[in-house]
């Protein structure tokens, strides 16, 4: 590790670390919005291990990198190795807010896995290797992950252009005042633009079916009388319970699962780096299409990031309407993923279409306030952007006082005390709630194994800290938990739903016209919510201009899939069916 | 006891069958109570939010009123009042676009100096993310989200990146779409317009003052600006441009030929936009 940019004095001292680990930090950033611990690569196991046992962080929840080649501004400028993979820790028990880690080195070396520290790294470090080509010793699984083998190069790193490329900052000057239109076809024919790895051969390539852990898995079962054989069986990658384009690579023997392992990647479009060519403002309606679902939570996701770095107020009419879109929303995709769940049981359609007759009509209530039903694109830095039509509110009341409370109940009634639904979920897909934690599964999910875990309480954001609602939990960890854990927590967003409806003040719902032109102040930012699926979070790193330097999706779905293959270890196969169903995953926020 | 977990749920799907069958034996079921009849089976359905039983609808026969703030493809806006586009080909929208799928040439006139209007304007429909950040951010009230949604073509290009021809609306027709909007908006416009009426008045005023000041000679010649007439000028240089028109339209014939298809299309639209305020009204009245 050579000198860091701007060491702050003593920095070991506030992460409180012993004396034989002082040495590891190395260095903070001089900016003064979060702080961030440098730590030389060699230390870094060693650090998260001990704020892992020593101080309770024990949820690895974001971990990604930044490329800093060509990086413009002051603050920063110095800085001598190109690739900084970044940590971000929190504590479940304690709750509050995080502790950044940053290690730093030159393009072409390694870092020290932290999937021995924490099981969770595994996806992310994979994500990170894929996209920016840092290598992670002692990963066990280390494959691309987003992009497949022949893909030519690591597309994060700022030098990498994609096929269409024109420059690394929209506005592009080839739209006004001189539009030049043309089609994409023309500007590059097909096949132009395919290039491999160097000694990579396309015709001679087979995809390995033998990954790890599949290929790890035990041959055979003790089968005393039978001489069995297990296979490898590929439930998707089309196949209408893998809810979208994604492969389960399975081991199996007989009908028990021996070894499971996701395969993702093919609705990737590399969101992040569409979003570091966008202006800030431009990444709004690009952040409706990750959790298509879930379009309010992501935008609120992003702009409370935004407006944590640049430091914008938001009128409290717009704290309220965000909090009202959010539970709204949170709701809707509860009753969609019991619907699903209860689809991949078996009970084809009829819970799922109950389900959805009350998340139609919130959508229309979408439409109405900001025009579209599902990419709602409805918040903006310092606000929402446009305040409530004539009789919206009337109507929201009348659902959240009267008609969710009632469908709620009525899939209750439906549901819950269903002795089918009870045989196939009691028990199914268990994994405790340590070892969820372990894997930085986030959500529904963790309280369904009876941790009451949910930032609107441990870290609150917006104005969850005037809401009176409860955390509910459930103890067993099991697809029956996790059924009935969404249906709960419907019911305590309808309680917030009846508040804020109830409190909601008149007044301003923006300060200023969205900030079209924001540049944010150069630093870096994690901002997180409790979305539906998970924690879902925004990195941001700005170098003051008026893209993002980086942009990174912390998704809950990708990093829910952790858990995927250990769940599934030991059920059925159909049983493997219904604990995806019960992550609850939507691609669009997987592949991103 | 065993099974009665599921004896309870299957009375809540009786009772959504009853439900269902009960609204059906209605001479109106309450689903198209609200919804305009357009003949043969086909309506435009407006649900109450308190509606039980069946709540499907028979798309494309049967269709939902769409709220006001619904957002598809951008358009342009034609002014009938002023018969000018609205837009100044400032840039912002393509500036702002997300996907940039908005291309503009600036006109200009003999000199090659660029003036404000645009010689093309294209959205590619195929990319537009129907974000409407072309609409919050154009100055000039020029481009507003269109409720056409049901376009579907054989081929991308050229089919789905439209022109300037295709994009253009007259006011009303927006106003049709966006009643309330357009109310505030004109509103909004028409003290915009007296604001700066008065100013430039105050101006001329002044300047008229200094010129009188300057030589009592000249005392008989207008102020600076344009002249000004009386309405019944105005009125008949108005019937005079639309009797030019026509005869324009009546000859036919090169640039004119386009001319007249433009009219034509916007008088089409029009009657649309007419169609469907008449809709709203019906609607909302019962
Ligand atoms: S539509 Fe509006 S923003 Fe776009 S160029 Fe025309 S006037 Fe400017
Ligand atoms: S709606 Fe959005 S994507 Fe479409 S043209 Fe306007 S700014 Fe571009």
């Amino acid at each position: 590790m050579t000198q860091a940019t701007a060491v702050a004095e003593a920095p070991a001292n506030d992460l409180a670390l012993t004396p034989e680990l002082a040495d590891a930090v190395v260095g903070t950033w001089a900016e003064d919005t979060e702080t961030a611990y440098f730590i030389a690569p060699d230390r870094i196991l060693d650090v998260l291990a001990h704020l892992r046992d020593a101080q309770g962080y024990d949820l690895l929840s974001n971990l990604t990198c930044i490329d800093y080649q060509g990086y413009g501004g002051k603050l920063r400028a110095d800085v001598s190795e190109r690739l900084d993979v970044v940590y971000h820790l929190y504590s479940t028990r304690r709750g509050g807010g995080s502790v950044a880690l940053h290690v730093r080195v030159p393009a072409d070396d390694t870092v020290p896995s932290a999937t021995s520290v924490y099981p969770g790294a595994n996806l992310q470090e994979r994500e990170v290797y894929d996209l920016f080509g840092v290598k992670f010793d002692g990963h066990p699984n280390l494959r691309r992950i987003l992009l497949w083998d022949g893909f030519n190069g690591h597309p994060m790193r700022k030098d990498w252009h994609e096929a269409y490329y024109e420059e690394d900052a929209k506005p592009f000057r080839s739209r006004h005042p001189k539009g030049e239109y043309a089609f994409h076809e023309d500007k590059l024919p097909w096949a132009k633009n395919t290039t491999y790895p160097a000694g990579w051969d396309p015709d001679s390539w087979q995809e390995a079916v033998a990954y790890v852990p599949v290929s790890q898995a035990p041959q055979h079962e003790n089968q005393p009388h039978l001489d069995t054989e297990s296979i490898v069986v590929n439930l998707g990658p089309h196949h209408p319970s893998t809810h979208g384009v994604f492969r389960m690579l399975t081991r199996v023997e007989g009908e028990t699962i021996l070894a499971l392992e996701p395969e993702m990647g093919y609705l990737h479009r590399n969101h992040e780096k569409i979003g570091e060519r966008n202006t800030w403002l431009m990444n709004m309606p690009f952040t409706d299409r990750l959790d298509y679902l879930n379009s309010m939570s992501n935008n609120w996701a992003y702009a409370l990031a935004v407006e944590k770095l640049a430091g914008i107020e938001v009128p409290e009419r717009a704290e309220y309407l965000r909090v009202i879109m959010a539970e709204f929303t949170r709701i809707v995709n509860h009753t969609w993923s019991i619907g699903f769940i209860l689809n991949d049981l078996g009970a084809l359609q009829t819970p799922a279409l109950y389900a959805i007759e009350e998340r139609e009509m919130i959508l229309d209530m979408f439409e109405a306030v900001s025009g579209a039903r599902m990419m709602c694109n409805y918040m903006r830095f310092g606000g929402v952007v446009r305040d409530l039509p004539e009789g919206w509110r009337e109507q929201a009341a009348y659902l959240a006082n009267d008609r969710l409370p009632r469908a709620l109940d009525e899939l209750d009634r439906l549901l819950t005390e269903n002795e089918i639904l009870k045989a196939r979920g009691r028990g199914v897909g268990y994994l405790a709630v340590e070892d969820l934690i372990a894997l930085s599964v986030t959500g529904p999910m963790i309280r369904a194994g009876g941790l009451a875990y949910d930032i609107r309480k441990a870290e609150p954001y917006g104005i969850y800290d005037r809401f009176d609602f409860d955390i509910p939990t459930l103890p067993n960890s099991d697809i029956y938990d996790r059924y009935y854990i969404r249906l709960l927590e419907a019911m305590e967003s309808v309680r917030i739903l009846q508040q804020a409806l109830r409190d909601m003040p008149e007044g301003e719902t923006l300060g200023g016209r969205g900030g079209y032109t924001l540049r944010a102040p150069e630093g870096e930012v994690y901002g997180r919510l409790e979305a539906p699926k998970g924690e879902l979070g925004f990195y941001l790193a700005s170098d003051g201009k008026t893209q993002p330097w980086r942009y990174h999706v912390r998704s809950p779905s990708y990093i829910n899939l952790n858990a995927l293959g250990p769940m599934s270890v030991g059920y059925k196969v159909a049983d493997a069916i219904v604990i995806l169903g019960a992550i609850d995953i939507v691609l669009g926020e997987v592949d991103r | 006891m065993f099974g009665t977990g599921l004896l309870k749920g299957l009375g809540v799907t009786l009772k959504h069958a009853l439900d269902t069958f009960e609204d059906d034996r209605e001479s109106v079921p309450d689903r198209y109570k609200g919804s305009l009849e357009l003949g043969n089976n086909r309506r435009v359905i407006q649900q109450p939010i308190d509606q039980e039983g069946l709540l499907t609808i028979q798309y494309p026969e049967e269709k939902r009123l769409l709220p006001e703030r619904f957002r598809y493809i951008p358009m342009l806006i034609w002014d009938s009042e002023k018969q000018e586009d609205r837009c100044t080909a400032c840039g912002i929208c393509a500036k702002v676009c997300p996907p940039q799928c908005i291309w503009i040439v600036r006109d200009s006139d003999e000199n090659g100096k660029p003036v404000t209007r645009c010689s093309e304007f294209y959205i590619d429909a195929a990319v537009c993310m129907s974000c409407s950040f072309c609409v919050e951010f154009c100055p000039f009230d020029a481009i507003k989200m269109n409720h056409d949604y049901e376009l579907a073509v054989y081929d991308r290009y050229p089919q789905l990146v439209y022109d300037m021809e295709e994009l253009t609306v007259p006011l009303e027709y927006y106003a049709a779409l966006w009643p309330t909007q357009y109310e505030e908006e004109q509103a909004r416009r028409k003290q915009e317009e007296e604001e700066k009426r008065k100013q430039e008045e105050e101006k001329a005023a002044k300047a008229a003052a200094r010129a009188a000041a300057k030589s009592a000679a000249a005392a008989e010649k207008p102020a600076a600006g344009a002249p000004k007439r009386s309405a019944a000028e105005l009125q008949a240089l108005a019937k005079e441009r639309a009797a030019q028109r026509q005869a324009q339209a009546a000859e036919g014939g090169g640039d004119d030929d386009a001319a007249a298809a433009k009219r034509a299309r916007m008088e089409d639209l029009k009657r649309r936009a007419q169609e469907r305020a008449r809709q709203r009204k019906q609607d909302s009245g019962q």
